[in-house]
């Protein structure tokens, strides 16, 4: 349980200089994994799919679903091609955990998508990464190409009949490739618009054909539960959300970053204890714990929350990617949420009018407010405004759009009344 | 004055290594338009006409995926693009007083480019550096990090001297526990 963080060692990223070298991973008893599962033939793929299903890996990416659970979906091979998209698209604001596995583990994560073709007789992985991280997508080619090098990729795998091969697709900007459907298009070559589901992926997913994605640190943690098997995963951390996690902590805190530990933190170790407190000793404002979309709470509420699926809901917001943003005492959360509703509006694919014309509306209702143009009036307007776009998609970035609003505007009315205009209107 | 553009021999065999990385041709769109931006410095409509041909592909087509991404440059930009990341963790660390110091340094608003072609300053959304915030990055490719007057001077008189930017690497930070 959460109470052994510190003596927790890390896992995805662990201290070991050079892991990145395929080598050094090899020395540090990198691909055993893989290599056990093409040499015992208790590993078949059901008897992969039925050890991650029981491990509970529940999506990095911000959706939280049951890795192995996902990996089930697939249909039965028909003979025609089937393929695995690794989604390194990272672009929720907050979020930049998949750049370290990329830049210090990437073998790990190789590991993970070997073990995941096997599971599910992929032919083909496209590792989706943000067109930004052109630095991290040559960290990766150069991993893949070693992988070839040492016959882990290709056709053979390790003189088994296992075959798969690899490939990155950069992005080029835009935060909507990061949801699936969207990540999906945008590898056939086309607008980043979402399709909609059903057909799901894992029925008629990239080219047509059946497609699993699934989330780079998701697939990080493959390796480490055929190593060391389900029961060891669900015993770090919570029993309903295991596992370790990569939180990335920004904002006011003395020592931002990327830190590895089990889920189930509590919120507060980890802005004190792991990250050197709230710059010049402030008290804090608010918590935006998984990346933007994920509903702000309320610095008093903190005290006893863990970072996990349950531990959030109970306060009203979700884990996401885990990219927590700590706000201090001082922080204008107006426009904060202002520039939210200005990142969905520019992030905004078109594609749905809600969503398209919604998004857009918030921000310019969220400027005004900002601006101290706004009227008391305005609140209702943008509940109104969210009312109308949430459930009207075909995806949910309008939903996430709507989340800080509506929730900010509940849990913080006071700061947002207080940049009305209190106006009065005289009945003549 | 249209200027021609061509693929070099060179990136015709790259173009073909892409292509055979998909099952179909139309998947090479993206990656073919990096190519050509990486050349050209931007994907006008006649380089996106270029990128249509080389692919056997409409022009309507090319010109729509072109135009989705942000970091596709659709017309000529400066030489370097400053591109600041302006989303809430580099907002509440101070992202616009780099903004402005940035207009004020190169004499030019933010989404403007210098007379002399030389720079380019824009406010994008989330870069994915949030816990190293404030930051920017240098025309699609080094990132720059904990931005402050004195490194924002520094980074303008290297790129004026043509030093650009080295990988700066983000090291993991591992908690120091009673027991290691």
């Amino acid at each position: 349980m959460a109470q052994d963080w510190k003596s927790f060692k890390p896992v995805l990223i662990p201290n070991i200089p050079d892991l990145a070298k395929i080598d050094v991973y090899e020395k540090n008893g990198g691909y055993s994994a893989i290599k056990k599962i093409l040499t015992d033939d208790k590993w078949d793929s059901q008897a992969v799919i039925s050890e991650v299903k029981e491990a509970n890996i529940r999506g990095r990416g911000g959706a939280g679903f049951n890795a192995g659970m996902k990996w089930s979906f697939m249909p039965e091979p028909d003979g025609g091609p089937r393929y695995l998209a690794a989604n390194g698209d990272e672009s929720e604001p907050g979020t930049f955990k998949d750049r370290k596995i990329f830049e210090f583990n990437p073998h790990l994560f190789i590991e993970g998508c070997l073990i995941a073709a096997y599971a599910m007789k992929i032919d083909a992985v496209y590792v989706y990464i943000r067109g930004e991280y052109r630095e991290f997508i040559n960290m990766m080619d150069k991993a893949i190409e070693d992988a070839y090098k040492k016959g882990y990729l290709g056709k053979n795998i390790l003189k088994s009949d296992f075959s798969v091969d690899m490939y990155t697709h950069s992005g080029a900007g835009a935060y909507i490739c990061g949801e699936e459907t969207s990540l999906m298009e945008s590898l056939e070559g086309k607008r980043g618009y979402p399709r909609v589901k059903p057909p799901f992926p894992a029925q008629k997913g990239l080219w047509g054909r059946p497609t699993t994605i699934n989330n780079i640190e998701t697939l990080a943690n493959v390796p480490h539960v055929i190593n060391n098997g389900a029961s060891w995963y669900k015993s770090i951390g919570p029993e309903n959300h295991p596992g370790p996690v990569l939180y990335g902590i920004s904002g006011h805190v003395n020592k931002p970053g990327v830190y590895e530990f089990p889920a189930g933190m509590k919120i507060t170790d980890l802005i004190h204890e792991v990250c050197g407190g709230v710059r010049g000793n402030k008290g804090i404002k608010a918590i935006i714990p998984g990346g933007a979309s994920t509903p702000p709470i309320r610095g008093d509420v903190i005290d006893g929350v863990t970072m996990d699926a349950d531990g959030l809901r109970e306060v009203g917001t979700l884990m996401g990617t885990a990219g927590m943003l700590v706000l201090d005492e001082d922080t204008d959360i107006v426009d904060v949420i202002t520039r939210i509703s200005h990142f969905f509006d520019h992030e905004s694919c078109g594609q749905c009018t809600p969503c398209r014309d919604g998004t857009g509306w918030l921000y310019k209702l969220m400027s005004k407010i900002n601006n101290g143009e706004g009227e008391m009036r305005d609140l209702d307007l943008l509940i109104d405004v969210c009312n109308k776009m949430e459930g009207r998609t075909i995806c949910a970035l309008a939903d996430a759009a709507c989340w800080p609003v509506r929730n900010a505007v509940e849990r913080f009315r006071e700061d947002f009344e207080a940049k009305c205009k209190k106006t009065v209107y005289a009945v003549a | 004055m249209a200027d021609t553009y061509e693929f070099s021999k060179e990136e015709l065999e790259q173009i073909e290594k892409i292509k055979s990385k998909y099952p179909e041709v139309q998947s090479a769109v993206m990656p073919v338009l990096w190519l050509a931006q990486d050349k050209f410095g931007h994907v006008d409509s006649d380089v996106q006409k270029l990128v249509a041909d080389t692919l056997g592909l409409p022009r309507a087509h090319v010109h729509g995926v072109a135009t989705f991404y942000t970091q596709y440059y659709k017309e000529k930009m400066g030489k370097y693009v400053l591109d600041v990341c302006g989303s809430f963790s580099c907002q509440v660390c101070g992202a616009q007083e780099i903004i402005r110091h940035l207009e004020e340094k190169l004499g030019i608003k933010e989404g403007e480019t210098t007379e002399d072609g030389m720079f380019s300053i824009r406010e994008v959304e989330c870069l994915g550096a949030c816990g190293y915030a404030p930051m920017l990055q240098v025309t699609n490719d080094k990132y720059v990090n904990h931005l402050t007057k004195e490194k924002i001077d520094k980074l303008i008189e290297d790129l004026k001297a043509g030093k650009e930017p080295e990988f700066e690497s983000m090291p993991v930070v591992y908690h120091q526990t009673s027991d290691s």
